[in-house]
């Protein structure tokens, strides 16, 4: 038992690394908050203008959804991460971190946005036309706010996945809670800054999770 | 446009890493024929303890289910691979991802079940129930078949999770298809290999992403 708080709580240790994973912390947090702004705001941007239904823009939405959301972030990170610079873009661990995941939640959010968008009522869109509104604002003022209404459970639990892969960062170090904590690990030969970031990502993220099981419960799923 | 083809595309350097992707691809199914069966069964008996009467077995799972999907499947890893052996348990890389993902993809599973057999109507169990079936063959044979039918697109949607989620193995080394696309890369400075390895993964994933939103539409028209 001693050994084991030793190694996994080992009160030195602790005090010594947990003001780095604080820092890291708020690293992961303002990441996390930045991807779940710019993801969902650019993935709901794209469901809209599939709604205008011109082939050629629709079609190129939905590669880019796929091809999103059949890789793994990890693949897209290493490419741009070391990919890129070789070619004259060089950007910073985070920034990498920041796009690409970015760019993963709203492939996500514009196809859950966009069954939103299909299973509103077709007499929704016909009531708000013959009041005199044009189709932007049929789509931005009628479709849109009962659309996103109906997919937020499942918009939440994939917000809340892909915030979580924040934690790929530690593979091109970025200073995030795990990346800190790993850090942390090896300078202090022992487990207890991993035990620390364990213990900040689920102080993180349960709250979501359990707010998510509310919401599901609240609003039946569409299609299901 | 010739340095990004240089860059990304470079087919010599992408024959060169061919055999060394392949190898890790088996490696990658290796890994998803151990966990995704693993996993689903894991979530499936946690489903059942969610959904039971007694409140203490209700309430456990839940917790379990819950601490799995707020920790990230890294932070998992990590510590079981890089944690553990400071307690003197020194696990293999390939037995540190297993249970890392066992642990992760059962809360994910058990969530996917639980929604499945609330949606079953409880007049079902209750006719099987009558027939004289147990309570084991009502839950088999009645509510687990039309159960899995109702949740099978996200059951589908948590497999594809699974195979992109195997490319974290190789933080620890483990010889999947993204670590031996990034030894290259390291060794050759180009980052085809990992073009490579992303049109492997697609080909592979392409197809089932494209058949889970077939079922979407069907199961929402």
């Amino acid at each position: 038992m001693d050994r084991f708080l030793d190694t996994f709580f080992n009160a030195e240790v602790l005090a010594r690394y947990a003001p780095s994973i604080l820092d890291g912390a708020l690293v992961t947090v303002v990441l996390s908050v930045l991807i779940v702004l710019s993801g969902i705001g650019l993935g709901t941007l794209l469901a809209c203008l599939r709604a205008y239904r011109i082939r050629p823009i629709s079609f190129l939405i939905v590669i880019y959804a796929d091809i999103l959301r059949a890789l793994p972030p990890l693949v897209v990170i290493l490419v741009a991460y070391f990919g890129l610079p070789n070619v004259g873009v060089v950007l910073s661990a985070s920034v990498v971190l920041y796009l690409v995941l970015t760019l993963v939640l709203a492939a996500f959010a514009e196809e859950i946005v966009w069954a939103g968008i299909t299973s509103t009522p077709q007499g929704q869109w016909e009531a708000a036309r013959s009041t005199g509104l044009g189709f932007t604002q049929a789509l931005v003022w009628v479709v849109l706010p009962q659309a996103v209404r109906m997919v937020i459970p499942p918009l939440t639990n994939r917000a809340i996945a892909i915030t979580k892969m924040t934690a790929l960062g530690l593979v091109i170090g970025v200073p995030d809670i795990l990346g800190n904590a790993s850090t942390a690990q090896s300078f202090s030969a022992n487990a207890s800054p991993l035990t620390l970031a364990a213990i900040a990502y689920v102080i993180l993220f349960l709250p979501f999770v359990i707010g998510s099981r509310w919401l599901e419960a609240r609003f039946a799923r569409p299609g299901a | 446009m010739d340095a990004i083809l240089q860059q990304f595309f470079n087919w010599g350097v992408m024959a060169q890493a061919l055999p060394l992707l392949l190898k890790g691809l088996g490696m990658t199914l290796l890994i998803c024929a151990v966990v995704i069966p693993l996993g689903a069964l894991g979530g499936l008996l946690a489903a059942l303890a969610s959904t039971a009467q007694a409140r203490a077995l209700r309430w456990s799972a839940i917790a379990f289910v819950d601490l799995f999907r707020a920790l990230p499947p890294l932070v998992l890893l990590i510590f079981i691979y890089a944690g553990l052996p400071f307690a003197g348990l020194r696990l293999s890389p390939f037995a540190a991802v297993t249970i890392a993902f066992f642990l992760n993809n059962s809360a994910y599973f058990a969530e996917i079940f639980r929604a499945g057999l609330l949606s079953v109507p409880k007049g079902q169990a209750e006719a099987a129930l009558s027939t004289g079936l147990t309570p084991a063959q009502t839950l088999i044979w009645v509510r687990l078949p039309q159960a899995t039918r109702n949740v099978l697109p996200d059951l589908l949607s948590n497999v594809v999770e699974i195979v992109k989620l195997t490319s974290l193995a190789s933080v620890v080394s483990l010889g999947e298809m993204l670590h031996a696309a990034d030894l290259v890369r390291s060794v050759t400075y180009n980052a085809s290999p990992l073009i490579l390895a992303a049109g492997l993964y697609l080909l592979l994933l392409w197809p089932l992403v494209r058949l889970i939103g077939r079922f979407e539409r069907r199961i929402a028209g």
